[in-house]
């Protein structure tokens, strides 16, 4: 079983040199701590700045200087400023190669659920909707079951939905696994030391597993 | 060259009312316009509706409105850190019209581009569509469905810039720039706060993120805050 940083790390596996990516909020923002040697990528974010870099040195923090979560960061030689239009006018126009995000729930036909727990407090979708309705290419960074233990693979979202027919792929502390476009999820990979009866039991949509399924490498 | 320049906030906010409706700069904390939120809670106008990205926290920005009951709806993206909003939102005191992001920035620029609407795919299929326009489009090569979003109308829109010369024409600082520039654009009136006001002519026109012509009224703030939200850090190895 993979822990979040296990997660961040299979999926940093998935950025391709050239890539402009956007990290969301959790486990996403981890996935920058991982990416190879060698593979060029720019983080985009969504307040208004390509090229994200670390978070800065004690007491060299920029109040003016933050990222979507809302976090002191810094810039990296290239990085550019532009206002919030032009930002989702970049995300809207599929200019961002990557998307990775949180969620709460994933159907087996590629809807997303992560913004809203009715009778809980709303706090709002934040650039969410935005980003999944116009990228591309969408990963989904989650665990696979709830803290109550019930599957967050689903046939159908139970909650409000972020955005419908939109993830491509889902990395969990499990498995590795990719929505089909007639519906769903199509079983990749294993994590180490996880087997397919897991995952199975862990899965509430519909999980298709063709011949050996290999444990992923990280 | 017209000179947009005002004494102080307290003339700059002179015929801010009741139940207006305003915009107000910034993303969290970063690049609010701390003076003229400061004055609106001195002065005590009410009902006001703010579009905001977000809503403060419970002793900042846009939070010291809301302790003060002066706001009757918000209409922002993410509303996240603040108890005192939950309360009166819960209670069924305080409007709130949650809205994408994008589609929050998108609206406030066409406003400033002199168009009433635009169509966006941010939501469709959740319950932002309901009871929305929406249409089909086939462009560059892809079928989807879009949203009609309306432009804001906004009386005042109040934004902070990082420098701004007496002609109003702005200069924003890194990521404080975020919502400031499509507000700016898109009031019917706009007052900026800079941190530095300088003549005309100081500042390079190669280098001017709003163009004078949209601000009305523009002053150099004072005492910044700048309040850090989320501080993280790296060891230095």
């Amino acid at each position: 079983m993979l822990d979040k940083n296990g997660i961040a790390k299979r999926i940093a596996r998935e950025v391709k040199d050239g890539y402009y990516v956007n990290l969301g909020i959790g486990i996403p923002t981890l996935v920058a701590n991982y990416i190879p040697e060698g593979i060029n990528v720019v983080l985009q974010s969504e307040n208004g700045l390509l090229g994200m870099g670390p978070f800065p040195f004690e007491g060299e923090e920029d109040a003016d200087l933050i990222n979507a979560g809302k976090q002191t960061i810094t810039t990296l030689p290239g990085s550019v400023f532009f206002d919030s239009a032009l930002s989702f006018g970049m995300i809207r126009a599929r200019k961002v190669n990557l998307t990775i995000l949180g969620a709460m729930e994933v159907s087996e036909n590629g809807d997303i659920a992560n913004w809203k727990i009715p009778g809980k407090m709303v706090k709002g979708m934040g650039g969410a909707m935005d980003l999944v309705a116009s990228a591309d290419n969408i990963i989904v960074a989650m665990q696979h079951v709830n803290k109550a233990g019930e599957s967050k693979l689903l046939p159908n979202c139970t909650l409000p939905l972020t955005g419908i027919k939109c993830v491509k792929k889902i990395v969990t502390e499990l498995a590795v696994l990719n929505v089909l476009p007639q519906g769903g999820f199509r079983l990749l990979e294993r994590a180490p030391g996880i087997s397919v009866e897991q995952i199975k039991n862990a899965t509430a949509g519909k999980l298709i597993i063709e011949g050996e399924i290999p444990e992923m490498e990280i | 060259m017209i000179n947009k320049t005002v004494k102080n906030v307290d003339e700059a906010i002179a015929d801010i009312q009741d139940n207006m409706t305003l915009m107000v700069g910034g993303f969290g904390l970063c690049g609010i316009p701390e003076n003229l939120i400061a004055a609106l809670v001195k002065k005590g106008i009410k009902n006001l509706t703010c579009i905001s990205n977000n809503a403060g926290v419970d002793d900042f920005g846009l939070g010291l409105l809301l302790q003060n009951k002066q706001i009757k709806k918000m209409i922002s993206s993410y509303v996240g850190e603040n108890a005192e909003f939950e309360r009166q939102m819960l209670s069924g005191e305080l409007e709130v019209d949650l809205v994408p992001q994008g589609t929050l920035a998108t609206r406030c620029m066409a406003a400033g581009y002199g168009m009433p609407a635009i169509y966006t795919p941010a939501g469709v299929g959740t319950e932002v569509a309901i009871g929305k326009e929406s249409r089909k489009f086939t462009f560059n090569g892809i079928e989807k469905e879009y949203l009609l979003e309306y432009a804001f109308e906004a009386d005042f829109a109040l934004v902070k810039a990082w420098k701004g010369d007496t002609a109003g024409n702005l200069v924003f600082r890194q990521t404080a720039m975020n919502f400031n520039h499509a507000m700016a654009i898109g009031g019917k009136i706009t007052i900026a706060e800079v941190e530095e006001l300088v003549e005309v002519g100081e500042l390079d026109p190669n280098f001017i993120h709003t163009p004078g012509i949209y601000i009305h009224r523009i002053f150099q703030g004072q005492q910044y805050e700048k309040r850090i939200e989320q501080r993280t850090t790296r060891k230095m190895s």
